[in-house]
């Protein structure tokens, strides 16, 4: 049974849960989102900074399980620094990977640190935790670029 | 042998065939999340199979021979409920979707025109221990008439603090609104004491007892009237019946106060183009086709209840929760969030544990085959009030074992050694 566990809770997980990248809040920044996951009560205010087109940064403040948490951090390293289309496409592989019930073998070039969340899609229950930072950072993006975000229940219905 | 468990546990387990699932490993299933919903014993399910395999027609409308028997099983059932709570009469027994409904059928109908309307000025008073279902429905009245909500806060220990009694209990104060036991903290509540104050200054009060009514025996009738709530409501599928059906218990001086919630068949007793004349109670509150066979399925339910005695259900959910609160503080970094005196709580046991998050015990636990809930439990403002987003909680009901507690306690253990938590 913790092979089961193991799959879920790869060591990278427990690593970026132990010592999250990027965290807490910065300025500047173009948008602030905060999204909630009402089953469980989990929380992240999280900005967006977008400069010539480019993630310049991502910041954040949240309350979470260790899969909601390690998934802000690596999110965060994912996409700072990247162009926004770039990030979007990042942004649209893991959305994928997350939504695949664990049927999707995950590429490591695109998701880097993030192909350890593969075993959460196994995991029905949990799929929303890896998700909340993602949702919340594309809502903030799309806010930052003053287009139309996705509709509000983006980060459950997901 | 714990004293205080029902005597035939075994016996009862055998009566609730999901207790023989295993897991995926074939393990078995350690179910501990009763405070959310109940596993169904074996004569509920065959109650209702038997109603749609042999007696299913409309109910009061269908005059013919399966209309006769479904009508007798549907009104049967309201029979039982009343006796199960011991309520006054049986027309005071409202059937609903859930309890959630039921508070919403009493928060909507007392913002509109009647004897008990609330307006501006007037005070509505609640507890910040209460399940979101009765808090929100408040609001919403609140927020339409113009009244203001107040509550009780409860102290460190999960008690409310009742010296805010005379200040929250005025010439003002319309609706007091509580929760019987609380489905987070457990904490059961002085609803007599509490009544009877809120009568002094006149005003009503409603019961959430969807904790209470599987847990604690009910007697509105035997209670002194000053000190029994005007409304009290619980929801089938806690009580061992099934999902879809939830009750209203109301006084008659009340529900014959309150205008109708829902329009439709069966609630009126004459409709003209230009205006309709309603039925009395229960009809008044029950528009449209009931939701007949889970009706009847919780008749089933509450009469197993009663059989094996609410007296005898509740020294169980005692004896189990006492040997889980001792079994938990054994737990290194483990607070338990509400009253640590048994006699004092229900089988719900919220808990923190210090450095690993409640979904992450939830899934670690799930992996070895014990079912908790881990979330705020519709419960956010008292999770605040700990200064936390969400907790664990175990919940036992009358199938539980000790050896399902030390399978908890195991559990928790090894969530412990898995986040490394010593190291
Ligand atoms: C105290 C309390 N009140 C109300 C409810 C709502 O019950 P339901 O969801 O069946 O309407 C619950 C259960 O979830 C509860 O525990």
């Amino acid at each position: 049974m913790s092979s089961e566990l193991d799959a879920l809770y790869q060591e990278i997980i427990l690593d970026h849960y132990k010592n999250p990248h990027h965290k807490g809040l910065r300025d500047p920044f173009e948008a602030e989102v905060h999204h909630v996951n009402p089953t469980c009560g989990d929380e992240i205010t999280l900005r967006v900074h977008v400069e010539d087109g480019t993630v310049a940064d991502v910041s954040y403040d949240a309350v979470g399980c260790s899969i909601s948490q390690a998934s802000t951090s690596v999110l965060t390293d994912l996409v700072i620094g990247k162009k926004v289309d770039e990030a979007l496409s990042v942004h649209q592989t893991f959305l994928e990977l997350m939504q695949s019930k664990g049927t999707i073998e995950p590429d490591e070039e695109v998701l880097e640190d993030a192909i350890a969340f593969a075993g959460v899609a196994k995991f029905p229950a949990r799929v929303k935790c890896a998700l909340l930072a993602w949702m919340a950072w594309k809502d903030a993006t799309a806010q930052s670029l003053g287009t139309l975000p996705e509709p509000a229940t983006s980060s459950q219905e997901a | 042998m714990l004293e205080g468990l029902l005597p035939d546990l075994e016996v009862v387990r055998k009566d609730f065939p999901i207790l023989t699932r295993t897991t995926p490993g074939g393990g078995p299933l350690v179910y501990l999340d009763s405070a959310n919903t109940s596993q169904k014993p074996q004569v509920v399910i065959d109650t209702m199979v038997d109603h749609l395999e042999r007696h299913n027609a409309n109910v009061a409308r269908a005059m013919h021979m399966l209309g006769a028997e479904a009508t007798e099983a549907f009104e049967g059932a309201r029979d039982k409920v009343a006796a199960f709570i011991g309520a006054p009469e049986r027309s005071e027994v409202i059937f609903t979707k859930n309890a959630s409904e039921a508070l919403n059928l009493v928060a909507t109908t007392l913002g509109w025109a009647g004897e008990h309307q609330v307006g501006p000025g007037d005070v509505v008073v609640t507890t910040e221990m209460e399940h979101h279902s009765n808090i929100v429905p408040w609001q919403m009245l609140c927020q339409r008439t113009g009244a203001e909500l107040r509550w009780f806060t409860f102290d460190e220990d999960g008690y409310l603090d009742l010296s805010q009694a005379d200040e929250l209990l005025t010439e003002r104060t319309k609706v007091v609104t509580l929760t019987w036991v609380s489905n987070m903290l457990g904490t059961i509540n002085p609803v007599a004491e509490i009544t009877r104050r809120a009568h002094a200054v006149g005003a009503i009060v409603v019961v959430d007892a969807s904790q209470a009514a599987p847990q604690l025996p009910i007697d509105l009738a035997a209670m002194a009237p000053e000190e029994r709530p005007d409304a009290l409501v619980f929801t089938g599928h806690k009580v061992v019946g099934p999902t879809g059906i939830g009750v209203l218990w109301g006084s008659r001086a009340l529900l014959e106060a309150l205008p109708p919630f829902l329009g439709g068949g069966e609630m009126i007793e004459t409709v003209r183009m230009t205006g309709s004349t309603y039925a009395g109670i229960p009809a008044k509150f029950e528009a449209g086709t009931p939701p007949i066979v889970e009706a009847v399925g919780l008749g089933a339910a509450v009469e197993y209840l009663s059989a094996l005695g609410m007296e005898h259900v509740h020294a169980h959910e005692r004896a189990i929760t006492g040997y889980a609160l001792e079994g938990l503080a054994g737990v290194k970094g483990l607070r338990v969030l509400g009253p640590t005196d048994p006699a004092h709580r229900g089988g719900a046991v919220s808990f923190e544990l210090a450095g690993v998050h409640p979904h992450d015990i939830m899934t670690v636990l799930d992996t070895r085959g014990v079912a908790v809930r881990a979330g705020h439990h519709c419960a956010r403002p008292a999770h605040e009030k700990f200064g936390v987003q969400s907790s664990t909680r175990a919940s036992s009901y009358l199938y539980t074992t000790p050896e399902e507690i030390d399978a908890l306690v195991d559990a928790l253990e090894y969530t412990r050694s898995y986040f490394r938590l010593d190291d």
